[in-house]
């Protein structure tokens, strides 16, 4: 039973990395209606800004505390954001009134830029992450042991979404947000600024994206310029899992895949890992392509 | 266009071709020696190392007027820690810069990628430390420096059984790598023979991060000591995440971790670990120190066993080459397989009718960030 209860914690860690990458994805599909691929390489940048930036913030709040965490996270999520920002200017900006097939496939092209820039310009061997948050046992009996760490991975993501929520359905902003996503025309003829309403989007998830790759490199604290494929394939298919444009659904999407993937590997073999959370994408869009949990709003066509 | 811009454009990729075959060609005198290794990567420490002692053992002979009287010369070609990238770079290095013999790699999948390659074109490849066995099967010009698995395995098998006294372990291994299922297997049919008991099983891929699943699951069956036959980073990682899931048995693997990134990495979670290898820097033998010392000199590091293996790698190529007298391949390849009491740094070498070494292994324990000599294993 213990056994069950530490993959539940492991999985459960996991879990909420992949939501925080989720929802970056579902977010920009709600406003935009294509997915980003490049989403999982803005997480691999988070990591990096981390990886270089921890050594010279620790030194001020001290190494492997809470404040250095989140000021190393902050950094990151600033840079991510002009990065994710940046990106939808000059990739996706120009061709918004192409179909969004064309859109798609410069994602990937972008994805593929940041991949091998990345390898160019950090080189491509694996880096130790520095550690920022503490790692000390807080439950810590032979059966079952409950590291600061996961906790902390696991409050981080879940203030996030908190914080996410309130700015989607309590702010301005977030009403403005989500009438570009019912529909682009109607809400610029309401006066809202589409391009500043899009920016906000990347903002917001690309922060996400860098809030999770710090929680995942001090958990998993080996980072490399391929490192965003995996992890952003995995928050892709929890987005469809949970339902594409559903914040909710993006956050449950998460844990499922996180908890299957720990318990197909600690129960079963790694060898099915991979497969079985691709096996549930294709489950997913055969039997129910909209998701676990359907958007409220009619279907726009 | 008129015709006289497309005459210009044809004598300008004319030019261009006859530059380029310039650019090719080499110095008539120079013997050309093709290596591949893992320069970056998740191995990368492995292909540098090797790099590093390849080049001491080339400034070796260069420095004494070269091998019959002609300098050697090495083109080396990056696998990036990939079996595709291996075969691609063997295939350059023969087909076009024409290397008379080729030394390379340390990972027994990138090995086996490339060895198929060499053996076809009749080339002499000298392994520094792939230890699978099925590597020098590709072929009867396949050879290797270093010791092989059934070994390496019954070396742990016989140090975790005698000399820590262990009857029950649990074994986690890369299912993606040649190397690491072997070493598993060699060792598990070891370790069953002496009497004791491998309680569980896990398998990981190169490359992963997160090992909490399956170290729980090891954790459940209750082992005394995990059996990590993998490369440094992943050995790191695990033993990191073991600690942290309260897990200090001891771990034991083998020379995939032979890296001072196993400890960069995994800092203090590498207390009460050990592996084993084919060299110590610690070793008092003078032959060793005078090669630790150059090495120190050159490199600013301390040379670890592939450094070596790469070093003793192309000293017994180019002592083939001496004594075959010419540089054709078939040629080589006898000189090779009649290597007898070689002495390297790494022990006394000698290559037997299956292509492999014959040699001692050590096994180092890791306390505190150090790396010591635990004990010397004969063959």
């Amino acid at each position: 039973m213990s056994e069950f209860f530490q993959q539940v914690i492991n999985g459960v860690s996991l879990g909420s990395i992949y939501a925080l990458i989720a929802l970056g994805y579902t977010m920009i599909y709600g406003v935009l209606g294509f997915i980003n691929f490049a989403h999982g390489d803005v997480f691999m940048v988070g990591a990096f800004v981390g990886y270089y930036l921890g050594p010279l913030i620790m030194p001020l709040t001290g190494e492997a505390t809470i404040p250095a965490g989140l000021a190393v996270m902050l950094a990151a999520m600033i840079v991510c954001s002009a990065l994710g920002v940046t990106i939808e200017k000059i990739a996706y900006r120009p061709l918004r009134s192409r179909p969004k097939l064309t859109i798609l496939i410069t994602a990937i092209g972008v994805s593929l830029f940041l991949e091998y820039g990345g390898q160019l310009v950090f080189g491509p061997d694996p880096k130790l992450f520095p550690e920022l948050i503490p790692s000390a046992a807080i439950i810590d009996s032979s059966d079952l042991v409950i590291n600061t760490n996961s906790i902390i991975v696991i409050t981080t993501a879940l203030a996030l979404m908190l914080i996410l929520r309130f700015i989607v359905f309590g702010t301005r902003m977030g009403t403005a947000i989500r009438a570009v996503a019912f529909n682009h025309q109607t809400a610029g003829l309401m006066g809202i600024n589409i391009d500043r309403v899009i920016s906000l989007t990347f903002v917001l998830g690309s922060s996400l994206a860098a809030a999770a790759a710090i929680l995942y490199a001090s958990v998993y604290p080996s980072i490399n310029p391929l490192m965003g494929i995996f992890p952003g394939l995995k928050a892709f298919i929890a987005a469809v899992l949970g339902g594409i444009g559903n914040l909710t659904g993006a956050a449950i999407g998460g844990m499922i895949i996180g908890l299957t993937e720990t318990f197909v590997t600690g129960y079963i073999s790694p060898a099915f890992r991979d497969a079985i959370a691709f096996g549930i994408l294709i489950l997913i869009l055969l039997f129910r392509p909209s998701g676990i949990l359907r958007r409220h709003e009619t279907e726009k066509v | 266009m008129n015709n006289r811009g497309k005459l210009m454009i044809s004598l300008t990729i004319l030019g261009l071709a006859i530059l380029s075959a310039c650019g090719g060609s080499q110095k008539s005198d120079e013997i050309l020696i093709g290596e591949y290794s893992s320069l970056t990567g998740t191995t990368a420490t492995f292909g540098l190392s090797t790099h590093r002692g390849l080049l001491l053992a080339v400034e070796d002979v260069n420095g004494s007027g070269g091998i019959l009287g002609r300098p050697i010369k090495l083109l080396t070609e990056d696998t990036q820690s990939k079996p595709e990238e291996a075969a691609t770079a063997v295939t350059k290095l023969i087909t076009r810069d024409r290397v008379v013999a080729i030394i390379g790699e340390v990972s027994s999948s990138r090995s086996l990628a490339a060895a198929p390659i060499c053996q076809q074109n009749r080339i002499p490849m000298v392994s520094p430390a792939s230890t699978n066995p099925a590597v020098t099967e590709k072929g009867d010009f396949i050879f290797r420096v270093c010791y092989i698995d059934p070994f390496q395995g019954e070396v742990m098998a016989r140090f975790a059984f005698n000399s820590l006294g262990l009857r029950k372990v649990a074994l986690l291994k890369d299912i993606r790598n040649d190397y690491s299922i072997g070493l598993a297997q060699f060792f598990e049919i070891a370790f069953k023979r002496l009497g004791g008991e491998v309680m569980a099983t896990q398998a990981y891929s190169e490359g992963d991060v997160d090992f909490k699943a399956q170290l729980t699951a090891l954790k459940a069956a209750d082992p005394q000591a995990i059996i990590l036959p993998g490369y440094y980073t992943e050995a790191a990682l695990i033993a990191k995440q073991a600690r942290e899931l309260n897990m200090n048995m001891p771990i034991i693997g083998g020379d995939g971790w032979d890296s001072s990134k196993l400890i960069e990495i995994g800092g203090k979670a590498m207390d009460n670990t050990f592996f084993s290898t084919a060299y110590t820097a610690d070793d008092p033998d003078t032959m060793v120190q005078k090669f630790v010392a150059r090495y120190r000199n050159s490199f600013g590091e301390t040379p670890d066993a592939m450094a070596a293996l790469g070093y003793d790698a192309g000293r017994i190529l180019f002592d083939a080459i001496e004594r075959c007298g010419n540089t054709q391949p078939e040629c080589i390849r006898d000189a090779l397989a009649k290597t007898e009491n070689f002495r390297g740094v790494t022990g006394t070498i000698t290559i037997g009718p299956d292509r492999n070494a014959r040699k001692p292994a050590v096994i180092i324990a890791v306390n505190d960030n150090k790396m010591s000599l635990r004990e010397i294993i004969q063959p």
